[in-house]
C-alpha cells in the first residue's frame, strides 16, 4: 500500500473522532451511573396515561404525536387505551405526577448520552418551596 | 485495484446516505401506525380549539382606549400569560402587543391638524393574524399557517429561525429570540411554555385560552372593555355588531393582507 | 486529482495555513454566537437580517457570474474563452459553498435546517432558492468533475456533459433570479417591492463576478505558467463593460421611479441610503463611495485605451467589485428594514463576533479557490507539481 504511514494515521484520527461522544460520555460519567427513575408516590399518581411497557418504548413517539395534535391540529384531548381522556400537555400532565425529571426523565436520559431539549422551553410545575 | 478502492468507497457512502434518508422519512409513518395500537385518538371528541367556518377578529376601539393615560394592563396581562422577557433594551425586545403613536401604527394615514385626541394617541398594536398573510406564504417549513379560524400559528418546534417571516410581515409584528429568554421573564407561568433561542413569535390570538373556552389576555383585563374579540362569520356576534356601527380603519389595508384587527376611531 | 492539492511549495502552504488561521477565528465565534444565539450580532428586532443575509445576496450573485465563460464557449462555440470556464465553474462552486454557510450560520436553529426539505413548501420562495443552490452546486460538481477527469487522462469529455454544461446556463440565471423573487415579492418592504430588482441583480452579478475572475486570472498568471490569452481578457472586460452600463443604468432607473413618484415610503430608503434621515447617517459615506467607485470605473471601462491598459484594467475590475460589494452586500438588505414598517429609523452595525463569522467563510471561499485552482492548474500541467 502507497503512504501507509499517512493512510493509517489518518485512520486512527478518523476513529478516534467517529467514536469521540463515547468517550466524552464516558468522561462526564453519566454513562457509568445506572439509571434509577423514582415513580411516583401519591395514591392519585399510581396510573400512569398508558402501561409502563407502552409507555417505555413508545414515550417519545407519544409526545411528539401530541405536539403534532395540539400545535398544528388544535387538538388537546387525548383518550388513552383505557378510555379515559387526558389534556395532551407535558407539564400539566405528564410531570402533574412526574414531577422532577431529574429523579424520573433525566436518570434514563442521561446514561444513554440523551440530551432532550424539551426543557429549553418547556417548565417543570412550580416546585413547592419548603418553609425552613 | 484503484479502481476497486473508489468503487467501495462510492458504493458505502451511497449505503450511508440511503439509511439515514430511510430514517428522516420513515419516522412519521411508524409513528402514526404504532400510536394507533393501544389508545385511539377519538377525532370526533369536540374540542372548543378549531371550530371550521370561524373567522376570528379583534375589535380595539380607540375611543374608549387609555393607553396615553400610562394604562397598559393589556400588555401586561399578555406578557404574563406567555412568559415574555423583560431584556432591559430595545434591541433584542420580544413584544406581541405594545403601544405606538398614531401615526406609527398607520403610517400611511397620517393626517396633518388631527383632531388633539389622536394627536398624542397610543395606540395598541399587534399581529393582525392577517386574511391573506404574507408571513405564511415565506415560511419555508410552515412553521407558520393559517388556521381555519383564521389565526396565524407559530410552531416552535418547527421554526428554524430563519426570519423570512419577520422580513415579509408588513406590520413589524413578529419578535425574534436572539438569546435564550428564560432568564429574564420576571415569573414563569408555568401553564404556557417559554421558547428558546432562535424562533420568531408573535401574538396567536391566546388561542391556548380560546381551546378552554377563555377570552384572550388582553380583552378579558381591560378596565375600559376596548378591546372586544369575536367570530366575524357569526351574523349575531359583537364584533359584527360594532363594525356595522362604528367607522373602523385598519392597518395598510392596501397592501391587500386583509388584517383581521379592526380600530375604531 | 485531490492529491495535486496536496503538493505545493512553501507560499501555497503558508497561504492555506494564513486562511485556516482566520477560518479557525470565524469557526471559535460561530460556536459563541451558538451559545449564546444570534443576539451576539448586530441585528435586532427591527433589522432582523443583517451581514450574514447581505453577503449571501452578493455571492450568489458571483456564482451565477460563470454563466458569463460558460455561454459564449459552449452555446457560441467561442474558442478564447476555453481556458477559462473551469475557472469560472470551480469560482461557481466555492461561491454556493459560501452562499451555503451563511445562509447557515444566519439559522436561529441550525440543527433544524433539515426542516426545509422533510416539509418542502412550495409557495415559499426560500424553499426554491436552497433548491435551485444546490441544484447548482451538484451541476457545476459534475461539470467540473468529468471535465478534469478527462482532461487529466487525455481523452475528450463524454458527449452526456454537454447537455448539463447547457443546462448550468439557464441554471444560473435561475439561481439569482429566485433570490431576487425572496425580496421582490415582499409588500411589507417597499425598499425591494421592484419589478427591476431581478434585472439590478443580474447585470451586477455580470459585473461583479467576472470582474473577479479577471483578478484571479491575473494572479494565477502571475504565480504559475498558465495564461488565459489576451483575446480572453479583453472580452471578458467588454462583457463587464456592458454589464456595468447596464447596472448603473438600472440604479438610476430606481432613482427616478422614487424620486419622481415622490412616495414618502419610497424615498425615505433611498434618502437614509445616500443623505441620512434626522442624522442617521451611517450608510452615506458607504454608498457614496460606491457611487463614485462604479462610475469611475465605468469611466475606466470604457475607454478602450483605458480598458486595454493591463494595470487600468486591474484597478477598474477591483473598483467595481467593491462597489457593487458595498451597494448589494451591504447597502441593499439592511435599507430594506430602514426605516421601519412603523416609519422609524432603528440602524444596523454588525458587532465583532459577526464580522469574524463573515470573514471566516470568506476565507473558507478563498481556500476552496485555491485548492479547486491548485487542481485545475496541475491537471493542466503548468504548475511544477
Amino acid at each position: 500500500m502507497y503512504d501507509s504511514g499517512k493512510i493509517i494515521t489518518g485512520l486512527i484520527i478518523f476513529i478516534l473522532l467517529f467514536t469521540s461522544p463515547v468517550w466524552y460520555n464516558l468522561s462526564s460519567n453519566n454513562s457509568l451511573v445506572k439509571p434509577n427513575p423514582v415513580l411516583p408516590t401519591k395514591e392519585n399518581q399510581k396510573q400512569c396515561i398508558e402501561s409502563t411497557a407502552f409507555m417505555r418504548s413508545n414515550h417519545m413517539e407519544l409526545l411528539n404525536d401530541w405536539r403534532y395534535e395540539v400545535v398544528r391540529n388544535g387538538e388537546r384531548t387525548y383518550v388513552s387505551g383505557a378510555g379515559k381522556h387526558y389534556n395532551m400537555s407535558l407539564t400539566n400532565t405528564c410531570l402533574n405526577c412526574h414531577s422532577d425529571r431529574t429523579q424520573f426523565c433525566d436518570q434514563c436520559h442521561n446514561y444513554v448520552g440523551i440530551s432532550a431539549y424539551c426543557w429549553d422551553c418547556h417548565n417543570e410545575p412550580q416546585k413547592q418551596e419548603s418553609s425552613l | 485495484m484503484k479502481s476497486g478502492r473508489r468503487k467501495f468507497l462510492k458504493v458505502a457512502g451511497l449505503t450511508a446516505f440511503g439509511f439515514a434518508s430511510d430514517k428522516l422519512l420513515g419516522n412519521k409513518a411508524l409513528a402514526a401506525v404504532k400510536l394507533l395500537e393501544p389508545g385511539e385518538i377519538n377525532k370526533e371528541l369536540e374540542t372548543a380549539g378549531v371550530i371550521k367556518g370561524e373567522r376570528l377578529v379583534m375589535i380595539v376601539d380607540l375611543r374608549k382606549c387609555v393607553s396615553e393615560k400610562g394604562c397598559t394592563k393589556c400588555i401586561d396581562a399578555c406578557n404574563h400569560e406567555h412568559n415574555i422577557p423583560d431584556f432591559g433594551e430595545t434591541k433584542d425586545e420580544i413584544k406581541w402587543i405594545w403601544k405606538e403613536p398614531y401615526e406609527n401604527a398607520f403610517v400611511d394615514q397620517e393626517n396633518f391638524y388631527m383632531t388633539e385626541k389622536y394627536e398624542s394617541k397610543n395606540v395598541p398594536v399587534f399581529c393582525n393574524n392577517c386574511d391573506n398573510p404574507p408571513c405564511v406564504n415565506v415560511c419555508p417549513t410552515q412553521a407558520t399557517w393559517k388556521r381555519e379560524d383564521g389565526i396565524v400559528m407559530m410552531d416552535w418546534h418547527r421554526c428554524i429561525g430563519c426570519r423570512y417571516c419577520m422580513a415579509a410581515c408588513p406590520y413589524g409584528s413578529r419578535s425574534f429570540n436572539w438569546r435564550d429568554p428564560r432568564p429574564f421573564v420576571k415569573e414563569i407561568n408555568s401553564e404556557f411554555p417559554t421558547r428558546t433561542k432562535g424562533v420568531v413569535e408573535k401574538c396567536m390570538f391566546c388561542e391556548e385560552r380560546l381551546a378552554k373556552g377563555q377570552q384572550p389576555a388582553c380583552v378579558e383585563v381591560c378596565p375600559e372593555k376596548a378591546l372586544v374579540f369575536g367570530n366575524l362569520n357569526d351574523s349575531k356576534s359583537e364584533v359584527r355588531k360594532l363594525l356595522k356601527e362604528n367607522f373602523s380603519i385598519r392597518r395598510k389595508p392596501g397592501l391587500g393582507t386583509s388584517p383581521e384587527i379592526y380600530y375604531l376611531v | 486529482m485531490l492529491e495535486y492539492a496536496l503538493k505545493g511549495n512553501k507560499k501555497y502552504w503558508s497561504w492555506l495555513l494564513f486562511l485556516s488561521i482566520i477560518i479557525a477565528a470565524g469557526f471559535y465565534f460561530y460556536l459563541r454566537q451558538l451559545n449564546y444565539g444570534l443576539g451576539l450580532t448586530g441585528m435586532s428586532r427591527n433589522v432582523s437580517w443583517g451581514l450574514y443575509i447581505a453577503q449571501f445576496t452578493f455571492i450568489v450573485g458571483v456564482a451565477a457570474s460563470a454563466v458569463m465563460v460558460v455561454l459564449p464557449y459552449y452555446l457560441h462555440d467561442y474558442k478564447a474563452f476555453g481556458k477559462i470556464t473551469i475557472l469560472g465553474e470551480f469560482l461557481a462552486i466555492a461561491s454556493v459553498i459560501m452562499c451555503i454557510l451563511f445562509v447557515f450560520v444566519d439559522l436561529g436553529q441550525p440543527s433544524r435546517v433539515a426542516n426545509i426539505f422533510l416539509y418542502p413548501t412550495f409557495h415559499s420562495l426560500m424553499f426554491w432558492d436552497v433548491v435551485a443552490l444546490s441544484g447548482y452546486l451538484v451541476i457545476n460538481v459534475i461539470i467540473t468533475r468529468v471535465s478534469l477527469a478527462s482532461e487529466n487522462k487525455h481523452i475528450a469529455p463524454p458527449k452526456w456533459i454537454r447537455p448539463v454544461i447547457i443546462l448550468s446556463i439557464p441554471w444560473a440565471v435561475s439561481i439569482h433570479t429566485v433570490t431576487a423573487f425572496l425580496l421582490s415579492g415582499l409588500a411589507g418592504r417597499p425598499f425591494w417591492l421592484t419589478a427591476i430588482l431581478a434585472p439590478r441583480f443580474l447585470a451586477s452579478a455580470f459585473s461583479a463576478g467576472p470582474a473577479l475572475l479577471i483578478i484571479f486570472c491575473y494572479i494565477v498568471k502571475k504565480l504559475t505558467k498558465f495564461d488565459p490569452g489576451e483575446e480572453a481578457i479583453k472580452k471578458l472586460a467588454l462583457i463587464i463593460t456592458y454589464a456595468m452600463c447596464v447596472n448603473i443604468f438600472f440604479i438610476l432607473m430606481e432613482f427616478f421611479t422614487t424620486f419622481y413618484s415622490a412616495i414618502p415610503e419610497h424615498i425615505a430608503h433611498m434618502q437614509y441610503l445616500y443623505v441620512g434621515i434626522d442624522g442617521h447617517t451611517r450608510l452615506v459615506p458607504w454608498m457614496w463611495t460606491s457611487a463614485i467607485l462604479s462610475i469611475a470605473s465605468l469611466i475606466f471601462l470604457i475607454v478602450p485605451r483605458l480598458r486595454q491598459n493591463k494595470k487600468i484594467l486591474l484597478i477598474a475590475c477591483s473598483m467595481v467589485f467593491l462597489s457593487i460589494w458595498i451597494d448589494k452586500g451591504l447597502g441593499l438588505i439592511i435599507t430594506g428594514f430602514i426605516p421601519t414598517p412603523f416609519g422609524n429609523v432603528i440602524q444596523y452595525w454588525p458587532t465583532i463576533p459577526e464580522a469574524l463569522i463573515s470573514l471566516g467563510i470568506w476565507a473558507i471561499g478563498i481556500f476552496l479557490i485555491t485548492i479547486f485552482y491548485k487542481i485545475a492548474l496541475s491537471v493542466r500541467r503548468v504548475i511544477e507539481t
